[in-house]
Order: structure tokens, then sequence, then C-alpha cells
């Protein structure tokens, strides 16, 4: 789940690293008295949960507090990539004398948090790595252990950081990793961290992502912050497919089965769940296919349910076959998918034979499932066949049925 | 009284549709709500036959030949 910057100011905040007096506000009357209480220059920051702010005319600079209302009330109705903003942040415009970069991401290989920082920040740290290499300091650590400031200075001083600047930014990427491992992030960057006049650091900007399951632990933070439960913080609302998807998943308890996400191939997706169903999605793009859908199929969903994402997946316009394929599975039984996919054909007056392009599943009740498979007509794979195969095999149906 | 759905047919001997403590366990012991007892009868729902696990506890519960579960995709072979 994202954070509004301001949000991610706060946290920051709470952490014990400092940051600038900003302030945020829905009304550009009170935009004009925090810019006063700033006494200084600002810049007015649309608060949207998206890139390009500044290109889209969201961050506007502002020398008196007049100028800072004109700024807020123009803000506050420009809707960004289809995004009205929260709010704006009114930030003192910083003198810095250099912007670094500290941040922690979720390492999904290693299992575990890795602390980035570069003496060069203001930019993607994606770019600095390209070009700049050796100015990118990284650090795997433990989320058990508590980050030490020995790592944090190891891992600054490989980017050639010394002297007084080492010293004062190792409290600072502490603090950042006790921060992302309390808050459960699986994002916690501060970019750009500046270094003032007088030696000392500011965050000016923070980017937080807290992961989406460990919400029901924040609670306290989240309600502190006005975050309402009901908020998703997706990048784009639902479409009318990913919601009836929605819909079929709340049918029953039973398993997972219309967790849709939406795209304009040809090829409709009834995929299994976690990790295989990223690989499939993978393998259908990689042999040329072109998916209508991503979606979670597993964990046993009932034969309605696995019948209702069938259902919704041929309906979707444009969709000329689904494949059926899953990684080797023992808490998901194959005859139930399999009698949940036929039945969606038989449902919708299709032949399940023409229709789904393979079905590979193999696992708990599989010679059920393809004696099922069998009576249809349907092509189906056992674990002989990699899901690479059965994704190239699915690709060559529909592409051979449309040449 | 049989009722098909379109992978599995459920048969009950006319014998005990009429025994309300028969109907009773059926209802208990099914995961999957193929089994109603109103008025003591047993009774079949159509609408869930399909979701027939093949567990064979309706079978366990009752005496042999007094509940049949089909499989109608295998040459209507009776679960066991
Ligand atoms: S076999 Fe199990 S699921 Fe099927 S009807 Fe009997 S009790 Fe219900």
């Amino acid at each position: 789940m994202r954070f509004f910057e301001y949000e991610a100011r706060e946290i920051v905040k709470r952490a014990g690293i400092p940051v600038t007096d900003y302030g945020f506000t829905t009304d550009p009357q009170e935009a004009k008295e925090i810019a006063a209480r700033i006494g200084s220059s600002t810049v007015i920051k649309s608060q949207v949960l998206s890139g390009g702010r500044m290109k889209a005319g969201g961050v506007k600079f502002a020398d008196t507090p007049e100028e800072a209302e004109a700024h807020a009330k123009d803000i506050l109705q420009l809707e960004i990539n289809g995004h009205m903003p929260r709010g704006v942040l009114v930030d003192p415009k910083a003198e810095f004398e250099q912007e670094y970069y500290a941040g922690v991401v979720w390492d999904g290989t290693r299992k575990q948090p890795v602390m980035i920082f570069s003496p060069i920040g203001g930019i993607d740290i994606e770019q600095v790595a390209e070009e700049q290499p050796d100015k990118v300091g990284r650090r795997h650590f433990s989320n058990i252990l508590p980050f030490g400031d020995f790592e944090a200075k190891e891992v600054i001083a490989s980017t050639g950081v010394t002297g007084s600047a080492l010293n004062k930014l190792t409290p600072i990427l502490t603090k950042l990793a006790k921060l992302f491992v309390d808050n459960d992030m699986t994002l916690a960057e501060i970019n750009p961290l500046a270094r003032m006049a007088d030696g000392s650091f500011i965050a000016l900007d923070a980017h937080m992502d807290m992961e989406n399951e460990a919400r029901g632990r924040h609670k306290q933070l989240l309600k502190d912050l006005g975050v309402g439960d009901d908020e998703t913080r997706e990048a784009r609302e639902p479409t009318a497919f990913e919601l009836a998807g929605e819909a079929v998943d709340s049918q029953d308890h039973r398993g997972v089965a219309g967790n849709v996400t939406e795209f304009d191939g040809n090829l409709g997706l009834v995929i299994g769940a976690g990790g295989g169903s990223l690989t499939l999605f993978d393998a259908v793009r990689k042999y040329g296919g072109r998916p209508a859908n991503y979606c979670e199929i597993g964990g046993n969903p009932s034969v309605s349910k696995a019948k209702g994402l069938a259902k919704l997946v041929l309906s979707k316009p444009g969709v000329d076959k689904i494949a059926v394929m899953m990684s080797i599975v023992s808490n998901t039984r194959v005859d139930i998918v399999a009698r949940g996919v036929i039945a969606a054909c038989l449902e919708l007056g299709m032949d399940p034979a023409e229709k789904i392009a393979i079905f590979r599943i193999p696992g708990a009740w599989e010679e059920e499932g393809f004696k099922i498979l069998e009576k249809y007509g349907v092509e189906y794979a056992d674990r002989s066949v990699s899901l690479h195969e059965a994704a190239s095999r699915a690709v060559e149906k529909i592409q051979g049925a449309a040449a | 009284m049989r009722v098909d759905g379109t992978f599995i047919g459920i048969d009950v001997a006319d014998a005990i549709v009429d025994d309300s403590a028969i109907a009773a366990k059926l209802r208990e012991v099914c995961p999957v709500d193929i089994y109603g007892d109103a008025e003591g009868k047993v009774q079949i729902v159509e609408g869930n036959v399909d979701e027939c696990v093949l567990c064979r506890l309706c079978i366990d519960a009752t005496s042999p030949e007094q509940v049949k579960v089909l499989k109608l995709y295998d040459n209507e072979a009776s679960l066991a």
C-alpha cells in the first residue's frame, strides 16, 4: 500500500529523522497560512499517488503566502494521470548543499531487506546505479536483529563518504532501517536526503510502501494518518471486469478464484495463485501470447467459484480461448477446477475442447480431473509438461486459430 | 430418487427418502450441502450436486446401496 508524500513525511518524522517544517492542507487559505508560518519561499506540491507531478504542473514555487494560496487553488483542481489530488503539501524551498539518497527495499530473492545509499540523490537511484555504480552502496540486513551503526557506516563509507557526513548519516540510516522493519514496509525511501549549509541532514522527500497484508498490524498508524479501511491505494480504479472478478471471489469462503487484473489480449488466463501465476503470465508473453487478464485461482475454490471465474474470463470481449494452468498443486483439487471450467464453457454454449487451449494442472486428484477432461475432449498435460511448455502450446493454439 | 448434475449424480434409494433420521444424518455429514431434510424427508439440492467432493461420508452414514454417488464423466462409475 502506497502512502502519499505527506503521510510518508509523517512516518519519517515519527522515526526521528529530521524533516522540513512542512504543512498539508486541502484549503488554499490554509496553504497561505502555512506559507506565512514558514516565512520564506515555499514549494506547493500536489498530493497524488502518481508520478510526473512536476511535468503536469502539480509542483509550483511561491515567494509569498499569497502566491502559495493561488498555486494551491490551481493545483487542488488539477487532475494528474487520472487522479485528483488528496491535498497539497506546502514545503519550505530548501537551500541545500548536496542531495543524497537513502532507501530500503525488500529483496524477495534473498528474503531480506537491503539498505541502499548514495551520495547522489534527487534523481532515480536506478539511473545512478547505471551511470556511477561505485556511488551506490548496498547491504542486506536481518529483519530480526537491529540494523547496527557499523552496518550503516559500512554502506555509507563504501560510496566514499567520510568524516562528519558519515557520522551524521549513520543514525539516519539506522532509523530508516528500523522504520522499514517496524512498519512492514516494502519500500522506505528518502530522496533527496539533503545536507544543509550547517552540515545537518534533512529528508526533503520520502516514498513509503507498506506490505498490504500487514495493514491489520498497523491500525493505529493508519488511523493517525487518516487512511480509511476501504482505501485500496491502487494505481487506478478497478475496471468493471475486475469488480466482477471480486464479486466471484467473494461468492463463498472456499479458495481464491476471481482476483483478476484486466489486459487487452485474446488469451484468457485461469492460472494458479502465487509465484506460479506470475511465471505463467510471463511465459505466455515470452511465447508471443497476449493475455486478456492476470488472475489467481487456488486454495480449493468451489466448483461454482471456478466456474464463475472461467465464465467471466470467457465472456470478456476479445477472448478467443482460455488457458487453465497451475504449478503442481497440493491444496487445490484438479477435478474440481476441471469441473468448474468445463461447466463454464457448457453454460455459455461453448465447446470446452475448442475453448480451453490447454489444461495443465497436475496435483491432487489429477486422475479424476483427467477423466473429466478426456470426456469433454480437452487437451490436458500432466507434470511431465513444464509450465513454459504448456504456455507455449496455449499460445501456438490461439495463434493457429487466428491464422 | 435420483438427481443428476453435469458431472455427478446422486441416487438415494426410495426406501429411505422418508426416514427423518437418515435425512438429518445426510444433511449433517455432507460438507457441500448436497442434502436437505425439509419435513423429515431426504432432499437433494440440485444446484449443489456438482460440488460433490467424493468424500463418501454420505455412503458411510447409510447402509450399503442406500445412497449412490455416480461419476457421470466416468460411465456412471459408482463411488464405492
Ligand atoms: S460423497 Fe461427500 S460430498 Fe459427495 S454427496 Fe456424499 S457426502 Fe456429499
